[in-house]
């Protein structure tokens, strides 16, 4: 085989290089996640850093401290939507609202945030609901730059009418535009949507269990992972939930394979809502990541 | 070539009457999986498995995560996700922004697929109104794999097969009636 750099096997090589870097370096381990669209991502990274050249990257990496957050960015591509899957966020307002407004404080935790909006759509839910004062919404996110951006809740003003179409085919009643005002080309949402909001920086990968939680929004973000990995989140959102407590998964993913899934019952398997059984027998400790 | 081991088809404008004409006339034996791309032609990923599966020779199903291709069964990516295939063989999605204003896309497809099955695979760009594919084709067959490109002059929109033309070039450049018959030869031989 030649060396070209179109040689796959010296391109793998290079990927593993890479994440071994990461984690040696940085602390941040991305060996579990699925490595087709890791790949992509790292190669995406080399070309708009370093002409191309993955061990490029990985010596600056290496040598330049001040590359870790925008390669941390590149390795997780934010990318959202307000109300994406409206069909999901009107389960929530009319199946799961309901359920939680029995409770007297309600903790919600929204893992892999992105740049917040689905933080926002989940405020103006429970602002409609009229639960929003009893309730907290943990939004935690491994990229920091992510979480900043979150909290300034400004974003294009391209995305206003999808976002409308969406917010009303969620079983909105009044306008979105009520919660945010635009100016030139953005759109800047009511700073009041952020009051019982707390954005933390968490990691999937290695953190552990930091609250108790009636409902657990993670949408997206473990189709990233391979399959021990999921697992391992899927127990601690398990061990996160209170008995019955919700969990929502992004619209295709597929727990299947997951040992943990036995501990959660489907509501609306269709839309990945599901409730954590009330028999978990033992909360097996989690395994060292 | 090596014994083809998986096929992918790329398409765009017209592409569900392309498509339908090319399950149509797959050997019901072919014992390869088709993975399919496929931007417009319906909303939803159940609805374009319906109409296809109507055509098809072969089963149509949506293309699910963490399981694996099947062979003599059509794959399709579900709209708003890259479709992918790992090392293991395996389906991943991903929610990365658009390529080529794409998602799905058809060079993530084809790229992620080369990179699994080199020169057992091959690749299908049939009509379309944008680029999307060529990079992809590009990739794959610098891995070894075989690219057949439906004839622009055949094509309802013929962006596509041309932009894969020009960029990737092709082993088999044919209308679309040949597609199907000349798939059947390189898989059933
Ligand atoms: C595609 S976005 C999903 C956004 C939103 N939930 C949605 O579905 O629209 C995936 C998010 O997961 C985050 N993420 C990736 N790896 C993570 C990890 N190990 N821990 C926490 N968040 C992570 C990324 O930073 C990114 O913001």
């Amino acid at each position: 085989m030649s060396d070209t750099p179109d040689n796959p096997d010296l391109e793998n090589i290079e990927i593993e290089l890479f994440v071994r870097a990461m984690q040696l370096r940085h602390g941040y381990d991305f060996s579990q996640y699925a490595p087709a669209s890791l790949k992509r991502r790292v190669r995406h990274l080399a070309v708009q850093l370093d002409g191309g050249s993955i061990s490029a990257l990985t010596h600056r990496l290496l040598h330049q401290q001040a590359v870790l957050p925008q390669l941390l960015e590149g390795l997780s591509v934010p990318v959202s939507d307000m109300f994406r899957d409206p069909s999901v966020f009107r389960l929530l307002r009319e199946q799961v609202l309901p359920v939680l407004a029995s409770y007297p404080h309600i903790n919600i935790w929204q893992a892999g945030c992105a740049h917040g909006e689905e933080v926002y759509s989940l405020a103006i839910l429970l602002e409609e609901a009229g639960l929003y004062e009893r309730s907290r919404i943990y939004a935690t996110d491994l990229s920091a730059s992510a979480l900043h951006q979150a909290e300034e809740g400004i974003y294009s003003a391209r995305e206003a009418q999808q976002w409308s179409r969406n917010y009303q085919d969620a079983g909105g009643t009044r306008s979105l535009a009520d919660y945010y005002s635009a100016r030139y080309d953005l759109l800047k949402l009511d700073r009041r949507l952020r009051r019982h909001v707390t954005f933390a920086q968490h990691n999937l990968v290695s953190d552990r269990v930091f609250c108790e939680a009636h409902l657990v929004l993670c949408r997206n973000v473990l189709i990233y992972f391979s399959n021990p990995l999921q697992d391992r989140c899927l127990q601690l959102f398990r061990d996160t939930l209170v008995r019955g407590g919700f969990l929502c998964l992004g619209m295709r993913e597929s727990i299947d394979a997951a040992g943990t899934a036995v501990d959660f019952n489907p509501v609306d398997a269709g839309l990945r809502l599901y409730r954590r059984s009330s028999d978990v027998l033992s909360a097996k400790p989690l395994p060292a990541a | 070539m090596k014994r083809p081991e998986a096929i992918v088809v790329g398409c765009s404008a017209g592409g569900l009457d392309a498509l339908k004409i090319l399950l149509a006339g797959l050997d019901p034996q072919l014992s390869q999986p088709v993975l399919v791309c496929c931007h417009s032609g319906a909303d939803t990923v159940e609805l374009l498995c319906e109409l296809l599966a109507r055509a098809s020779t072969l089963p149509v199903v949506e293309a699910v995560e963490r399981t694996p291709p099947r062979g003599g069964v059509v794959h399709v990516a579900p709209s708003g996700y890259h479709l992918l295939v790992e090392a293991d063989g395996c389906f991943a999605l991903s929610t990365d922004p658009r390529v080529s204003h794409a998602r799905p896309s058809i060079d993530v497809l084809f790229g992620a697929a080369a990179d699994v099955w080199r020169q057992a695979l091959i690749g299908v760009v049939l009509t379309g109104a944008n680029a999307d594919g060529a990079q992809g084709l590009l990739q794959l067959r610098r891995n070894g794999g075989c690219a057949i490109v439906q004839s622009p002059a055949d094509a309802v929109a013929k962006t596509m097969p041309q932009a894969a033309l020009d960029i990737a070039g092709a082993d088999h450049c044919v209308p679309l009636d040949a597609v199907a018959p000349l798939l059947n030869r390189l898989c059933c031989p």
